[in-house]
């Protein structure tokens, strides 16, 4: 039972004892200052590198689904090319009214061939889709502008083009208004993409040219089969939510019955996402692992001077035990000051890695992110490194004589 | 009257690898509450062993204790620390204070691990002990920044803060000069008026003059017992020295 005087009591030995020997408790304080200090700089470096990768898979659209037709292959039962069901527009149409979690849902058709443009020419694939592609994607235009439902309804001839396209074709100018053949079929250009870059896969996504559903469906491939269907969820976190309703819808729709597997695939960018963080979060944890070694060091050059302190203050224990100390209140006193002298330390550590983290997002690329979370279990951390490390020297003092304590020179 | 401290065939025999030394060798002594009892002997004939057994400092290897009634040796650690902290009081030749820790916060020390909290206010008990031994004006001040004889009544204040009914002092007066010495008999004296019982070891015949009754100890046991018949005031002492020496407080060493 500790009462206010005697906590401040307590307090107030355990600060005279450190501060008495200020040198000698700043070094065996340094051990646990470097170690927390690493511990939290590393974990939030490893945070910052986990951000740093969801925040460029947010970029390719975290909620971005694509819906394939086919055979499912679950249980390892194919059910072969005859269940293969392409979707139509009005399975689009459908299901558009009903998957209210969607944001955007756009059918695309597929169609390869080559581009004649500016004196030049070029292979690339050509995407039929919806306006509402362009949101699924987060994807706009750099220059000019997007092609309107009514273009795809009246199969306007109108092309968007990807940045790579548009450079090879018409690296010196705007090919805005230009006039291109797609598979000898003139389009006009409308528009050029902003530039996405390499996709995970390493594939140039700039490498595309777009243009309406209809257009691409009737005028390039003469049949109207779509490939997929693209879409995206309201959030990054209704992800899984969107992708079972439009499951559902699509399987009412398609009238499969309970034992029936699907004969489409939803894939998520979930999954990828997932991966990543996976990966991130290993690698936080190994070098969190490798920084709190050093917190066990610290804590060894704690027990090494509560053992020092211990002998020096041999008559201390032995007037404290006189006066009627029982053994649990020496050891209560000791390991007091080896948690204080830690969380000394802990805080130091603390001070430090904010400076470090200040530095590392003002003069480098890393990014470095301090959790509040972190930062409490470091406390909590350093406790239980003094509590460990100050048990056995705390030990010592209390199981001593207090005749011989009171004799000791 | 019953004992406040009986003893019967008490022994303490120390073993050093092979090699047995008896410092106590049958001690039967009984001291009634309100005695101001003088141990005296030359080193090594027990005296301090006695005092560390009868303050509960160390156990003995054989023999019966009772302290205010209670049978001492069949209590553990934790009761032999609970009752060094309510019944009794320890005054040491050394002083035992702790360092860099002002005279109140020494007093407040005993206070610290009074488990049954007998006293409401730490801080003015403290103060109170202070001041019965004459240091009102000395509260701040650390054992370095004092003279031998106020450290000595710092101890004293210790011993008595917690209101025991036993004060143990080794030696109290062995690292004081003769006059300072008297002063602190005068405070145990004044204590011992209030019916606190006093067990003082000494080697000196002057201190021992002032307790009430002289136990002389020789090779582990008691070779003598009497109440002092010219028993000495150490208040007419103290004025006595006052009148020829002239000076109000005790020379600093």
């Amino acid at each position: 039972m500790i009462g206010s005087f005697q906590f401040k009591n307590l307090m107030k030995t355990a600060f005279r004892s450190i501060l008495k020997n200020r040198m000698r408790s700043f070094l065996t304080s340094l051990g646990i200052i470097i170690g927390v200090a690493a511990v939290i700089v590393m974990v939030g470096i490893g945070e910052g590198a986990q951000k740093q990768i969801q925040d460029e898979l947010a970029s390719l659209g975290t909620d971005v689904m694509m819906v394939f037709p086919g055979a499912s292959r679950f249980g390892g039962v194919s059910r072969g090319a005859g269940s293969w069901s392409p979707f139509t527009l009005s399975e689009v149409e459908k299901i558009r009214e009903k998957a209210t979690a969607l944001r955007a849902l756009s059918p695309v058709v597929r169609a390869g061939g080559q581009v004649i443009g500016g004196g030049k020419n070029w292979s690339t694939s050509t995407y039929g889709v919806d306006p509402e592609y362009f949101v699924a994607r987060n994807w706009d235009v750099a220059l000019g502008e997007i092609f309107s439902t009514r273009d795809v309804i009246n199969r306007k001839k109108v092309a968007i083009l990807g940045k790579t396209v548009a450079d090879e074709l018409y690296p010196s100018g705007n090919p805005i208004g230009e006039r291109i053949r797609i598979r000898n079929v003139p389009f006009v250009v409308i528009g050029v993409l902003k530039p996405k870059g390499q996709s995970s896969m390493g594939q140039d996504q700039d490498d595309i040219i777009i243009a309406p559903t209809n257009t691409v469906m009737y005028r390039l491939q003469g049949h109207p089969r779509i490939d997929f269907l693209i879409a995206s969820a309201r959030s990054s976190a209704e992800v899984d939510a969107a992708q079972e309703q439009l499951r559902n819808i699509l399987r009412e729709m398609r009238k499969l019955q309970d034992e029936d597997a699907d004969n489409f695939n939803i894939r998520t960018q979930a999954d990828l996402v997932e991966t990543a963080a996976e990966t991130a979060r290993m690698l936080t944890l190994l070098l969190a692992s490798i920084a709190g070694v050093s917190l066990v060091v610290g804590g060894i050059g704690i027990m090494n001077i509560m053992l020092v302190s211990v002998t020096e203050r041999t008559r201390e224990i032995g007037i404290r035990l006189s006066i009627g100390a029982r053994s649990v209140d020496v050891l209560t006193q000791f390991v007091t000051e080896a948690v204080v002298l830690s969380l000394i330390g802990g805080a130091i550590g603390i001070a430090l890695s904010f400076a470090a983290a200040f530095f590392v997002n003002r003069l480098s690329s890393l990014e470095m992110i301090i959790n509040p979370g972190t930062v409490v279990l470091v406390c909590f951390v350093c406790v239980g490194v003094g509590v460990f490390f100050g048990w056995y020297p705390a030990r010592k003092a209390a199981s001593l004589n207090p005749v011989e304590a009171l004799r000791y020179e | 009257m019953p004992g406040i401290i009986e003893t019967k065939r008490l022994t303490k025999i120390y073993r050093m690898g092979d090699i047995e030394l008896a410092a106590l060798r049958g001690v039967d002594l009984v001291i009634e509450p309100g005695e101001f009892v003088a141990v005296m002997g030359a080193s090594g004939s027990g005296k301090s062993t006695l005092m560390n057994l009868l303050g509960c400092l160390d156990e003995p290897t054989s023999g019966e204790y009772r302290l205010d009634g209670l049978d001492v040796a069949a209590l553990d650690r934790d009761e032999y620390a609970d009752i060094r902290n309510q019944k009794i009081g320890f005054v040491f030749q050394g002083f035992n204070l702790l360092a860099r820790t002002s005279a109140l916060e020494n007093v407040e020390l005993p206070l610290l691990y009074d488990r049954a909290r007998r006293i409401d206010d730490p801080l003015r008990a403290a103060r109170d002990a202070l001041e019965r031994v004459g240091l009102g004006d000395r509260f701040d001040h650390e054992p370095n920044q004092l003279s031998g004889g106020e450290q000595q009544r710092v101890a004293i204040a210790r011993a008595l803060v917690n209101q025991p009914s036993i004060v143990l002092a080794d030696e109290p007066t062995g690292n004081l000069d003769s006059r300072t010495s008297i002063e602190i008999m005068e405070i145990f004296q004044e204590l011992n008026g209030r019916g606190i019982t006093i067990i003082l070891v000494t080697h000196e015949h002057d201190i021992a003059h002032y307790a009430g009754r002289i136990i002389e100890m020789r090779d582990g046991v008691i070779v003598g017992d009497a109440p002092v018949r010219d028993r000495r005031d150490a208040a007419i002492d103290v004025a006595a020295l006052r009148r020829s020496g002239g000076e109000g407080k005790a020379a600093r060493p």
